[in-house]
């Protein structure tokens, strides 16, 4: 080790200890967050994700049973219990605000009344009397308390039935698995004329495709939403409905499905293509036989955008589906819960993790087109 | 579920019925115009017929959706900015002058110039930093699948996790988020970052330079590969040290590279929209051109006209980047 390292130029130090930085940076707001859906709402609150594989200490007062909980023992008057719910270790404590932390486990301390209170470590507690005990309300006790770090999977129960997250999940496959599916087929018929049939007008297409390809999505709201309520009104249906959001998901996915695939396909082998002709193949055979199956990489590519896309995508869903609970998708919910449920951390967390947990998994298992994709749109160009 | 097996079946539906449109055109397409049993001429002008008719039949239903779904609306678009809120009367150029003299548009408008000078030039910059050093080391391609996995999160779901790193709670109580535990660590105060104007600007800046720098580093990589092993060695041989060879040798070969993500990514900036309105809505002097659009189509039943004329001035924006586009394909095509 020592001798390899010092081989090694300071430069490749550098290189390794900033490249581990970057990630480092680039790791720990997505960490953190998942780190805390796994915590409980007391945890969150009192103290950062970054604590979470420590104990955490904590001061808390709890409060005896009062006289009804008395037992009578050996001539004495006993209250017993446990402060601790659950797990955890008393690492001090005390009766009055003054001075919690005066006694160690195991202590006896003589209360005011002069009966006698024990804490042991495991939390149990017991206050032996010599008189029977009066006073109905229980004695304070001041503990501090170390809890090892626990995890919970609640916060994702509770956000999967009771926000609505589990619901919205569906809406969410519901918008993504035709919208991503049906641009493919069409955008590949016209990707093969524009890459493989001579007809005037061809170059200007293509122009405008990659021209369309930039148009803000802004300039289609208004007059497509003005279109949807009027055809709704029509024929006396909603003008937000799922089969207008897979259309409207076809028609902005285009340009780029048409784009790509027009790029893949042109790319294609001149040979094969023509002797396919030769042998008396009509395009739409050529098409099916031997284009459609060799565009495979592409296609995967163009599929996985479009999917990351539609089911991150927040506007299109806001404004051509409707807000209700058959219809709201994971992203606008996630706002909405924004919006309702600002500081719970708890039910966020857990919540953008449903929400990013599906384009994540994705995205590890098809990274390699979804590369191969992004470099054929930018820098091949045309 | 229902619904869920109602979109397998739609899609299936679509699907199928996209296959039987494109397999019963054609063939409607060969009879019509058939190839035997009739005298040679008439065969070849059939045949130059239907080659005439059949790059339209496949290009039919791309050019209906794209023509409905964009060249339509971004007509209408324009038209609709020169009418009154509901888009029934004609205004003339009444929005624009409401717009120039909006504060909170000229608001938009300073911040998505802050947001383009920024956003695009701290992505890229990183995007290659990162590609020049993680080609050098052996766990380079973790590093890069890690920086790269922001590109998947939703907007939404990135500003909830830079909504947590950015948490603020009172001073004198446990910080929650990362940001204010480490100013207090190192003996600040404890600040509500995203209510701070003008900075809260480059705290929602952060999360997009977050997910595009994967964007930025994938393609410069690629490019940074493509360069030609015999200009670097000429300059080894020359005695440049490593950084002369990064910013002499390498940088000037990958400039059309570099531009290319560059404006991707000016594209975007221009419409962002969704971690503005997730992170504050366009509160605390945050506002940018997308939301304020958006704003103005559902505020008080909506006003098209001047929602229309928002999303005009985003499309004129646009247009410099277009044309480039179209050129650098145009020159492209004729290079093959």
């Amino acid at each position: 080790m020592s001798a390899a390292s010092a081989t090694k130029s300071p430069l490749t130090w550098a290189v390794h200890v900033s490249a581990l930085l970057l990630v480092a940076i680039w790791l720990l707001p997505t960490f953190g967050l998942l780190v805390s859906s796994v915590r409980t709402k007391d945890q969150i609150a009192v103290s950062g994700w970054w604590t979470a594989m420590t104990s955490s200490t904590q001061n808390k007062i709890k409060r005896a049973p009062g006289a009804d909980g008395q037992v009578e023992r050996d001539g004495k008057y006993v209250i017993s219990g446990n402060v601790l719910e659950g797990s955890g270790t008393i690492q001090a404590f005390g009766f009055s605000s003054r001075a919690p932390k005066k006694y160690q486990p195991g202590d006896v301390a003589t209360l005011r009344d002069g009966s006698l209170l024990t804490v042991e470590a495991n939390g149990d507690f017991e206050i032996v009397a010599d008189e029977k005990i009066t006073k109905s309300r229980g004695q304070r006790i001041f503990i501090t308390a170390t809890t090892p770090p626990s995890f919970t999977t609640d916060n994702f129960k509770t956000v999967v039935n009771a926000e609505g997250l589990g619901k919205s999940f569906i809406n969410s496959l519901t918008v993504t698995i035709p919208a991503t599916i049906i641009p493919i087929l069409i955008a590949a018929f016209a990707a093969y004329a524009l890459a493989w049939m001579e007809f005037p007008g061809r170059a200007l297409l293509i122009a405008v495709v990659v021209g369309l390809l930039v148009v803000p999505l802004q300039m289609s709201l208004i007059p497509l939403l003005t279109a949807y309520q009027k055809i709704g009104a029509f024929f006396g249906v909603p003008g937000k409905t799922y089969l207008g959001i897979w259309l409207a998901h076809t028609g902005f996915g285009l340009p780029l499905a048409v784009y790509l695939l027009r790029n893949y396909i042109a790319g294609l082998p001149r040979e094969i293509i023509e002797s396919a002709r030769v042998d008396g193949a009509t395009d739409f055979e050529i098409f099916l036989k031997i284009v459609l199956p060799l565009s495979f990489p592409a296609l995967a590519s163009f599929a996985i955008f479009q999917f990351l896309w539609v089911w991150n995508d927040l506007l299109v869903a806001m404004v051509f589906l409707g807000a209700g609970d058959d219809e709201l998708v994971l992203t606008g919910r996630l706002v909405n819960l924004l919006g309702s449920r600002g500081g719970d951390w708890d039910i966020l967390s857990a919540s953008a993790f449903i929400t990013i947990v599906v384009p994540i998994i994705v995205f590890f298992s098809l990274q390699r087109y979804l590369v191969r994709g992004l470099l054929a749109g930018s820098v091949k160009g045309g | 579920m229902e619904q869920l097996f109602g979109a397998l079946v739609t899609m299936v539906l679509g699907v199928a019925g996209c296959a039987a449109y494109f397999l019963l055109s054609n063939v409607i397409l060969d009879r019509a115009y058939p190839v035997t049993g009739q005298t040679p001429a008439q065969i070849s002008r059939n045949i130059n017929r239907a080659n005439a008719i059949r790059p339209w039949l496949f290009l039919g239903p791309a050019a209906v959706l794209l023509t409905v779904y964009l060249v339509y609306p971004v007509v209408q678009s324009f038209w609709l900015s020169l009418n009154d809120r509901s888009g029934t009367e004609f205004v003339g150029f009444s929005n624009y002058i409401w717009m120039v003299n909006d504060p909170l548009f000229r608001e938009s408008m300073f911040n998505n110039m802050l947001w383009l000078i920024v956003v695009p030039t701290l992505a890229t910059f990183f995007g290659l930093v990162i590609a020049a050093l993680t080609d050098r080391i052996w766990w380079g391609n973790i590093a890069k699948t890690i920086i790269f996995m922001p590109m998947a999160i939703s907007f939404v779901g990135a500003t909830v996790i830079w909504k947590f790193v950015y948490d603020y709670r009172g001073a004198g109580s446990e910080q929650i988020g990362i940001l204010n535990a480490l100013v207090t660590a190192l003996g600040g105060e404890p600040q509500a970052w995203i209510t701070l104007p003008f900075w809260n600007n480059f705290f929602l800046m952060v999360i997009l330079v977050w997910i595009q720098t994967g964007f930025a580093m994938v393609i410069l990589s690629a490019a940074l590969r493509g360069i030609s092993e015999e200009t670097i060695e000429a300059a080894v041989i020359d005695g440049a040290n490593p950084v002369q060879i990064f910013f002499k040798i390498m940088i000037p070969q990958i400039w059309g590279t570099i531009a290319v993500v560059w404006t991707t990514i000016t594209i975007l900036v221009l419409k962002v929209f969704d971690i503005v309105l997730a992170m504050t809505n366009g509160q605390w002097n945050s506002q940018v051109l997308a939301n304020l659009m958006f704003d103005w189509m559902f505020r008080g039943g909506g006003d098209f006209g001047r929602g229309a004329a928002i999303a005009v001035v985003i499309m004129v924006l646009v247009i410099p980047i277009m044309i480039w586009n179209i050129r650098r394909a145009n020159a492209e095509m004729e290079g093959h």
